[in-house]
């Protein structure tokens, strides 16, 4: 007879969605003991970024069943992380954050375990990014999320009908927070648009005209930039500045309140040139709880089904009351990231000359003067001159041949084309095939004819 | 760095929170307010640390269990930050607001989260009584909401993210046009000619053009394209990045003058007619009040800042210091106004720092009243017509049935002594067992649309479905979400920065089609 006293189990709020089926769930839930147990065993999550949101990010995932985690961040732990990275204390000032933040989380939640990574997202293999079933962003660079977007995006395979594969998907889960403003994303590469797709997202960062700079400068920001960015450079050729060097701070603030009183322009103080020139916007511990939750949220629903996901951005600001929209946005089909890639095939014979010719008369394509790439090296380059003669010789050379004949791969290239009537130049990612070459022929070849 | 700057601060640090409750929902709030440095937190829960909390709580550990769950999360938080002054009362909530209202006096806010529907009223009574700002907070499975309650709360700094600038270009007064006269638009000089600030060109446009009109300025739609159209006839080559500049701003040429309907439903208020019991801020509003009727002439003090623009250095440091001074001017027939308030309501003339005044004088077009009706009043007469537009639009109605569906399972709970979903003992329940189960939270759901006058309105079966799953289960992500809204709506009621949400907001973690719901 089944007893009816219940070991108790840390799992207990959990169950009742892992245990549980529903009507808004995921496509192919299957609740019970079985989902519950593999998403211990076999889910692996990597957190990029323990920082305000890496360090959330852990505590929350820690939290919703996952056992086996993994954090990467390249920054050591500083005073001013103090007051929202709530896993540091003052003595760990100095300590990796990585090694830190995993640490502490690991005494605070028996049974999980999170290796850290002290070092760049650059430095790993891309293959150590595919060992893990999703990766969560706590970022605060656009550059790292394009990077990480092209590694995921990068697995990303499409079948013969232009569909994307399911087993290369590999989700993205996205947050950023500034101030009281964040947001929150699920990329499903192929399925839903990646980081490029909707890169016109970020609005451009804050430049001050050269000129306003140089010779009208009105307000504090002005000085201090002009110093910072003009000056520095005319008084320490070769050194380049670091914001993080008080001496080099300190230097560029005096140089700004010299101008600022040639100028009589109020209001240059020390705080300002550090904002300014760092362009802080101060961080709040309640938002990075926020979007980190959401964020944490959507992988527990991506790893279990165990409800809908989000579709596919969620913005929030808390400035006046509190805003929370969701929008679904679209892929963007020719994305070079994540985009399949126009479909070209060829003959292994046809040389990189006749392939380029064949660009400016493709039907879709109409390229011209195009330059080609492939996997980063330079096949032939228009411009300039230097690079045009070195790799001229390639043009007479079979296409199959310079690509390590491999019966297929994507290409990326550059040239002009026409779209409205005006010429601009564009950069297009082709899916190359060549025919004949993929082991199969038309012909018999076991054992000779 | 911090982002309410330092009298914020100062107010943080003076303040006492009260937590009920420290299950996730609660423990999450309060982290973010110790990170943020509240001045004192007392833990109050009754319950001891068992087995399933340590998979939802992070200011729990293993070694815990079996000891108090307020003592165990008090020294948890108190890791977070050593300022902050930490205690903990090991005893249920719900008895202390039945046996001690009086305890609640001691604090500057008080969370309380998880609380039941009948709790949540009688606490709100309470507080309201002993004036102390209360925040309710609660996580329900993919469900939860945060509601604020305060008689009333005003923001002098509600710092928002876009506000017009204050720049009179639709009503310059005598020194901004004795300035803009001493500039020559036609300067032959073309360096001059392209460094005439859009404010002086729009200023010299303006009074040329109200001078050919009978006094009228651009109303009409073909007035204002001839306007620009004249802006962009006086542009001497395409770099003029100030003629631009002053086309793309003609609009505030355009609008039109005087305060806003929210600033005039302010002054309107019947709190406006001050006496003796009168807060600062209601003093401060009479005042500004009078200023708008008489010198003011229809408008309230100038901000007295201005954007940044192509200029000349000279000309722009010029105009900043013709703006600064007539906000100055403003703020001192307003200052003398609000002594001469105070005298005549017998309280000491200077009992209003100059800075509060200033400070006021510059916020005065972005003013925020928000008052909170009691919890007790929404439930049993929320606004129907609100309420029904919810339930039937497609991107309320989560957000709306949730509402519902907490109070149904609050409902459901106390007539049948149990949570709906819960089953005790280790057998999962038949089907036929969940599916009565649901058919009476779904008809005590029903019930309550009755009660309320809602009766046609839809309800999402497959939610009522989700309620029942989720059976009262606390998971820490919806925790932290809830804990992170929760916190900063407490941050801004203290630091009286920023505008906190009117209504209640109701998280949806199925679509994150989360609402705030004004009922």
């Amino acid at each position: 007879m089944a007893s009816s006293a219940v070991q108790p189990s840390r799992s207990r709020d959990l169950d009742k969605l892992l245990l549980r089926s529903g009507n808004l769930v995921g496509e192919n839930f299957e609740p019970g003991p079985q989902l519950r147990d593999d998403l211990r065993e076999y889910v692996r999550i990597l957190v990029v970024g323990a920082g305000g949101l890496g360090c959330e990010l852990l505590k929350d995932l820690a939290l919703s069943g996952f056992k086996n985690l993994e954090v990467i961040d390249m920054d050591r732990i500083e005073v001013t992380n103090l007051n929202r990275q709530f896993l540091f204390r003052l003595e760990d000032v100095g300590k990796p954050k990585a090694e830190v933040a995993a640490k502490r989380v690991m005494e605070r939640v028996s049974g999980v375990n999170i290796v850290p990574h002290f070092c760049r997202i650059e430095d790993k293999e891309i293959d150590f990014y595919n060992d893990f079933s999703i990766i969560v962003l706590g970022l605060d660079s656009i550059e790292a999320r394009s990077y990480i977007n092209a590694v995921a995006c990068g697995f990303l395979e499409y079948d013969s009908g232009d569909n994307p594969r399911e087993e290369t998907m590999k989700p993205i889960v996205d947050g950023g927070t500034e101030g009281f403003k964040g947001h929150a994303r699920v990329i499903l590469p192929g399925t839903t648009p990646c980081f490029e797709c909707t890169i016109w997202l970020f609005p451009p960062q804050v430049k001050f005209p050269l000129c306003t700079l140089a010779e009208t400068p009105r307000t504090a920001a002005h000085c201090i930039e002009y110093a910072h960015l003009i000056k520095w450079d005319e008084a320490h050729s070769g050194v380049s500045f670091d914001p993080d060097d008080p001496e080099h701070m300190k230097w560029v603030y005096d140089e700004a309140l010299k101008r600022a009183e040639l100028f009589g322009i109020p209001g240059v103080t020390y705080s300002l040139t550090q904002g300014v020139v760092k362009n802080i916007i101060p961080a709040i511990a309640s938002t990075n709880a926020i979007i980190s939750a959401a964020c944490a949220l959507e992988t527990l629903k991506i790893a279990s089904g165990c409800s809908k996901t989000l579709s596919n951005y969620l913005s929030y600001n808390g400035v006046e009351g509190l805003h929370i929209k969701v929008t679904e946005f679209e892929k963007d089909k020719d994305c070079l990231v994540c985009g399949p890639g126009i479909l070209i095939e060829l003959d292994a014979s046809v040389t990189l000359q006749k392939f380029i010719d064949l660009l400016d008369e493709h039907s879709v394509l109409h390229l011209s003067k195009a330059s080609v790439t492939h996997r980063g090296k330079n096949l032939y380059m228009q411009a300039p001159p230097v690079l045009e003669e070195m790799t001229r010789s390639n043009l007479s050379l079979p296409l199959f041949e310079l690509m390590g004949k491999v019966p297929k791969d994507i290409l990326h290239v550059t040239g002009i084309a026409i779209k409205d009537d005006k010429k601009t130049s564009c950069l297009r990612k082709l899916r190359i095939v060549f025919k004949g070459v993929d082991g199969v022929t038309d012909m018999d070849m076991a054992g000779g004819a | 760095l911090r982002i309410w700057g330092e009298q914020g601060q100062a107010a943080l640090e003076k303040s006492s929170i009260c937590l009920l409750n420290c299950g996730p929902t609660g423990s999450e709030t309060l982290k973010n307010l110790v990170l943020g440095g509240v001045g004192s937190i007392t833990v109050v829960d009754g319950s001891k640390v068992e087995v399933g909390d340590l998979g939802n709580n992070f200011m729990v550990d293993e070694s815990s269990v079996g000891q108090s769950k307020a003592k165990t999360v008090c020294a948890f938080l108190q890791e977070l930050n050593d300022a902050v002054k930490a205690k903990f009362i090991e005893e249920c909530p719900e008895a202390l607001i039945e046996t001690n209202p009086s305890f609640f006096s001691q604090f500057t806010l008080v969370v309380a989260t998880q609380l039941a529907e009948d709790s949540m009223i009688k606490l709100d009574r309470i507080c309201r009584e002993a004036n102390v700002m209360l925040l309710f907070a609660r996580s329900y499975g993919l469900a939860g909401f945060v509601r604020i309650s305060v008689k009333e709360h005003v923001v002098i700094e509600s710092k928002p993210d876009h506000f017009l600038d204050d720049l009179r270009l639709n009503n310059p007064w005598p020194e901004l046009k004795s300035f803009a006269e001493t500039i020559e638009l036609n300067a032959a000089d073309p360096v001059a000619h392209k460094h005439t600030p859009y404010v002086v060109i729009l200023v010299k446009m303006a009074e040329e053009w109200a001078k050919a009109h009978d006094g009228n300025l651009p109303s009409t739609r073909d007035e204002k394209k001839e306007f620009k159209e004249l802006l962009k006839a006086k542009m001497m080559s395409m770099d003029e990045d100030n003629y631009k500049e002053a086309v793309d701003a003609s609009f505030k040429v355009f609008a039109p003058r005087g305060i806003n309907a929210e600033l005039q439903q302010i002054i309107n208020d019947g709190c406006a007619e001050v006496d003796s019991s009168s807060s600062d801020f209601w003093v401060m509003v009479a005042a500004l009040k009078d200023f708008i009727v008489h010198e003011g002439a229809g408008e309230a003090p100038l901000e007295g800042s201005i954007p940044d623009m192509t200029s000349s250095t000279e000309i722009y440091v010029n105009l900043q210091k013709i703006y600064q001074a007539k906000a100055e001017a403003d703020f001192l027939v307003i200052e003398e106004k609000v002594r001469n308030i105070l005298k005549k309501t017998g309280k000491d003339p200077h009992s209003i720092p100059k800075s509060v005044i200033k400070s006021f004088c510059k916020n005065a077009r972005k003013l925020k009243v928000c008052r909170y009706r009691l919890v007790e009043d929404e439930f049993s007469n929320p606004s129907l017509s609100e309420l029904q537009r919810y339930l039937s639009s497609p991107d309320y109605s989560f957000a709306a049935g949730f509402y519902i569906l907490l109070r149904a399972a609050d409902r459901f709970a106390a007539n049948y002594k149990v949570i709906p979903g819960h089953f005790e003992g280790s057998l999962m329940p038949s089907c036929r067992e969940i599916d009565e189960d649901i058919a009476r939270l779904k008809s005590t759901a029903v019930a309550l649309l009755n009660d309320l006058g809602c009766s046609g309105s839809p309800l999402n079966d497959d939610l009522v479905s989700e309620m029942w799953r989720y059976a009262a289960s606390e998971l820490h992500t919806v925790a932290a979400f809830v804990g992170g809204v929760a916190s900063q709506e407490v941050i801004k009621l203290i630091t009286k920065q920023f505008v906190p949400m009117s209504g209640t907001f109701i998280f949806n973690g199925i679509d994150h089609k989360s609402q705030l719901l004004s009922l």
